[in-house]
């Protein structure tokens, strides 16, 4: 067979994307929310690292007695070399995340420590499924949070502008709020009569593959010019920083998508975590040069951004006996953006104290994430408190949204 | 019999890998007896093996690879020897920034590649091997680092690996066997991203400890795959140690539970089928000392399984409510050949083989069906397959299931009766359209929906790879004549017009391949 020719002479292919385990796509709508009123254009983002984030490791309880016991090897530490980076008296951030860092003193990024979804076991797959589709159980993949939101926003213009790596939409923009998708590729395209001689037959033969192939054909025609070629062999990190980049030249266009979601994978750090540096380093690095990307392609959108990082649970307190952590349940979200009222920890701390470890092993939540989520997406479209609980994150009235996330 | 038409599509896309092109008759033996032509797959002998001249045992390249590692590591320990006294004063403050900014090629791979023993990717080169699926790899003209260097043995070992089972596929007669290892080897998957080890097995696990029991035991197979160094290696169990175990308290390291969690969970019983976060430790304890072999040997061969009673947790352990007092190995044994057997696993693998073969969301008869067959045969694969095959809704449920990017381009091999002589088109094929061969990104393997495989990037890269394939070999088709190996009388009229009025051949290849009767199954 004689297919892909070209890619075994260029290495711009998906591959490194894929290989990064990075995603993204947006909302295929313009919502009407622009406020003339204080010329606020609001854009949200969502990340989601895949596999577990340590919280522990990233943004560590330098002052809390028990934690360097507990994190052992690992464990960041207030000073020395690759000394963790101090956000107050007792938080130190991880030394990979130097961009984070200036946007937390700029006031434009805050932690939400000893935070969890509703979720209590300790699926990957499961708790992706809660995490995403904002049902406090598993099992619900027909539709993600975030979609439900946008399903509760005014409809605008369609987009046709937008940008995701991956086979799929990330669950939570999957449902009925139309998404759409693109990829960076080194493929010759295809001629446009060939494309629009298959879409005819799709028409009437197979509307489902006429829709996907309408909606491919429309981004990869938006997004052509666009610098998206990765550097040769890159994987991982620098996978994490060109999707970020590609999201945020399209998002800062003024009829651009105004919201999207990435997806990272490879939290799961099971064995050799490494500390302040190692493989967890190398991934944080990746994701602090995604925020940076974010800050420098949205200009002067930014200042209108939010964005939040959140991952299915946390992992175990104490490391396990391979210089890792396994499944455990508390950890961090991350906000970043012009519009975050930044520059503050927001946590409950627990402590880590055997009797505070929620069964005795994890970091015990004391946040419901979706109060985080649930608090931007009021402060930044206006959604209602009632919709949010009943609509965006089914079943969850108690949880009430978090106040002042947003400047 | 009479000729069904509509029936011979089930049987040669839905549970083959599609019509051979050329003399094969394909499409006209599936019409004649539907049934027949899936089942005769099952009866050749040793069908589902692969032994190809040149494809090495596991133990074999694992000590290619210490070899390598080892050549690696002497060379890097030599270069920065020389390095060392060039320079003395140490790069600690002015490198940091940069780095974080543009970080570098091998320290990135690496991070992804999930390489965590000392031993692997120190290099550029051996980063690159951990991750380099194929031709895509090959530096590009305007890359710093010397274009001609030549691939290493890690990479050379996951082409021919690839390359024998591809030809297998293209070649297979209805490719239900095949199709079947696919299956159970994504249901029982490893990543070549995991590490040299892993990219340098991902072949060798396939054909030892999957093929040789599609059409056997799922116990058998539960066992050969647990015990292969490939999966002890990719979840970690070979690290795992337990914690009152002479090494254990030796070396004050201890459990790592990720192969215990998954086998539970994504291997035989499903989550929610009736384990709880305590049978995964007391797994996990079980299974300690479930090791391979290093370099040195000092277990047995290199790159062997071995049981390490060094390292293996003493005593009694409950999982799911049963005690295991045994010793050793036989104790982990004893706990895989419960679960094979437990009502959870017939449910979970029964409804995931109906979701692989006939729909998104099965019927429910039909997975009883299966679930029943398993149950009754202790788990004979063999019977649940011809249990698939026998049933009504495997013939009579619409043809919904989108083709895997690996099915699609199969699929196309075989119709163009083109036998794949480089992997590399393939590989880049396959990394493209988002199925890596034998790397998927978690160990819950590659994703099995229609709606995962039809996304809208997805299609339009299908298109671009069927218009560059027809670009260059369909001058010399018709496509009319393909399309009746494809599809016979089973052709929509609108397909059949839109072949016939494509404006050139090239576009009529394209069109048949991204056809939905090409697409489907």
């Amino acid at each position: 067979m004689v297919c892909c020719e070209s890619l075994t002479m260029q290495p711009t292919s998906r591959r490194a994307l894929l290989l990064g385990g990075a995603s993204f796509a947006a909302w295929a709508y313009l919502p009407k929310f622009a406020r003339a009123a204080d010329d606020r254009d609001p854009r949200f983002i969502v990340i989601i690292l895949r596999g577990a984030l340590d919280g522990l490791a990233t943004v560590a309880p330098v002052g809390d007695p028990d934690y360097a016991g507990l994190h052992g090897a690992i464990a960041l530490r207030p000073d020395g070399p690759n000394a963790a980076v101090m956000l107050d008296t007792f938080f130190g951030l991880h030394p990979a995340m130097p961009e984070f860092a200036r946007m937390y003193r700029a006031k434009q990024a805050a932690v939400v420590h000893a935070v969890a979804t509703s979720y209590r076991d300790r699926s990957h797959f499961d708790g992706q499924d809660v995490l995403e589709s904002g049902f406090p159980g598993p099992g619900r993949v027909q539709s993600g949070w975030l979609n439900r939101a946008l399903e509760a926003l005014p409809k605008g213009e369609r987009v046709v502008s937008a940008l995701a790596v991956g086979p799929t939409a990330p669950l939570v923009l999957r449902g009925a709020a139309p998404t759409v998708g693109w990829a960076p590729t080194a493929l010759p395209q295809a001629a446009d009569d060939t494309a629009m001689r298959l879409f005819e037959l799709y028409q009437h033969r197979d509307p489902a593959l006429a829709s996907a192939l309408t909606q491919g054909l429309q981004l990869e025609k938006q997004a052509r010019g666009e610098d998206m070629k990765p550097k040769p062999g890159a994987g991982g990190a620098a996978a994490m920083r060109l999707v970020a980049r590609g999201a945020a030249k399209l998002m800062a266009a003024d009829d651009g998508p105004r919201i999207g979601a990435l997806a990272f994978d490879g939290w799961d750090t099971h064995a050799n975590e490494g500390g302040p540096v190692g493989r967890l380093a190398q991934l944080l690095g990746g994701l602090d040069g995604a925020l940076a990307e974010f800050e420098s392609g949205l200009g002067a959108r930014w200042r209108d951004t939010v964005i939040v990082v959140a991952t299915e649970f946390g992992r175990t307190a104490r490391i396990n006996g391979t210089s890792g952590t396994d499944h455990g349940t508390g950890t961090i979200a991350l906000l970043a953006g012009g519009a975050v009222n930044g520059g503050r920890m927001l946590t409950d701390w627990p402590g880590l104290k055997p009797a505070n470890l929620y069964q005795a092993r994890d970091l015990a939540p004391t946040t419901d994430l979706r109060a985080v989520i649930k608090g931007v997406l009021h402060d930044q479209f206006g959604i209602g408190e009632r919709v949010l609980a009943d609509a965006v994150f089914p079943d969850s009235a108690p949880v009430k949204p978090m106040k002042g996330l947003v400047v | 019999m009479a000729r069904d038409s509509q029936a011979a599509l089930v049987a040669l896309n839905r549970f083959g890998f599609g019509a051979r092109g050329g003399a094969s008759g394909d499409f006209n033996n599936a019409a004649s007896d539907p049934r027949g032509f899936v089942v005769a797959d099952l009866s050749r002998p040793n069908g589902a093996l692969l032994e190809v001249p040149g494809l090495l045992s596991t133990p074999e390249l694992g000590k290619q690879v210490f070899d390598y590692q080892f050549e690696v590591q002497q060379a890097r320990n030599a270069a920065r020897a020389a390095q060392s006294t060039a320079s003395e004063t140490p790069p600690a403050t002015d490198a940091r920034p940069v780095e974080r900014r543009n970080l570098s090629l091998p320290s990135a791979a690496k991070a992804i590649a999930g390489n965590d023993s000392p031993m692997q990717a120190q290099t550029a080169d051996d980063a690159k091997a951990a991750t380099a699926p194929g031709a895509t790899m090959q530096p590009p003209a305007n890359s710093p680092r010397p274009p001609a260097e030549p691939p290493n043995i890690i990479q050379k070992t996951f082409r021919a690996e690839a390359l024998a089972r591809l030809q297998r596929g293209v070649a297979a007669e209805c490719g239900f066997v095949e199709r079947l290892v696919v299956f159970w080897s994504n249901h029982f998957c490893i990543s070549a991203n995991k590490g040299a080890l892993a990219r340098m097995w991902s072949g060798s696990f396939e054909r030892e400890a999957i093929r040789p029991h599609v059409l056997g035991r799922f116990a058998d197979m539960l066992k050969a795959v647990e015990q292969h160094p490939a999966m002890l290696f990719f979840l970690d169990n070979q690290q795992s140690l337990g914690p009152d175990s002479r090494a254990g308290l030796n070396r004050k390291r201890g459990l790592n539970e990720n192969l215990a969690r998954e086998i539970m969970e994504l291997h035989t019983l499903g989550v929610g089928g009736g384990y709880s976060q305590d049978d995964v430790t007391s797994f996990a304890r079980i299974i300690t000392g479930w090791t391979f072999a290093g370099r040195n040997g000092r277990l047995g061969p290199p790159g062997s399984f071995v049981f390490n009673a060094n390292a293996h947790q003493p005593g009694a352990q409950q999982v799911l409510g049963k005690t295991y007092a045994q010793e050793g190995i036989a104790q982990g044994e004893a706990v895989l050949a419960d679960i094979a057997r437990h009502p959870s696993t017939a449910k979970f693998i029964a409804a995931k083989f109906a979701r692989h073969f006939v729909a998104d969301d099965p019927p429910p008869a039909l997975v009883a069906k299966l679930q029943d067959a398993f149950t009754k045969t202790g788990g004979d694969l063999r019977a649940l397959a011809v249990a698939l095959v026998e049933s009504g809704e495997a013939w009579q449920a619409p043809l919904t299931k989108m083709r895997s990017p690996y099915e699609f381009l199969i699929a196309s091999g075989r119709l163009l009766a083109r036998n794949p002589e480089d992997p590399g088109r393939y590989l880049g094929g396959l990394n493209l359209l988002g199925q890596p061969l034998w790397s998927p990104a978690g160990p819950n393997g590659f994703p099995d929906t229609s709606a995962a495989w039809a996304a809208p990037e997805g299609m339009k890269l299908r298109l671009d790879i069927s218009a560059q394939l027809a670009a260059q070999i369909g001058d010399r088709l018709d496509s009319r004549d393909l399309l009746a190996l494809v599809a016979g009388d089973a052709a929509s009229p609108e397909t059949r017009r839109t072949i016939e009025r494509a404006e050139s051949r090239q576009q009529a290849l394209a069109l048949l391949l991204m056809a939905p009767e090409f697409q489907r199954r």
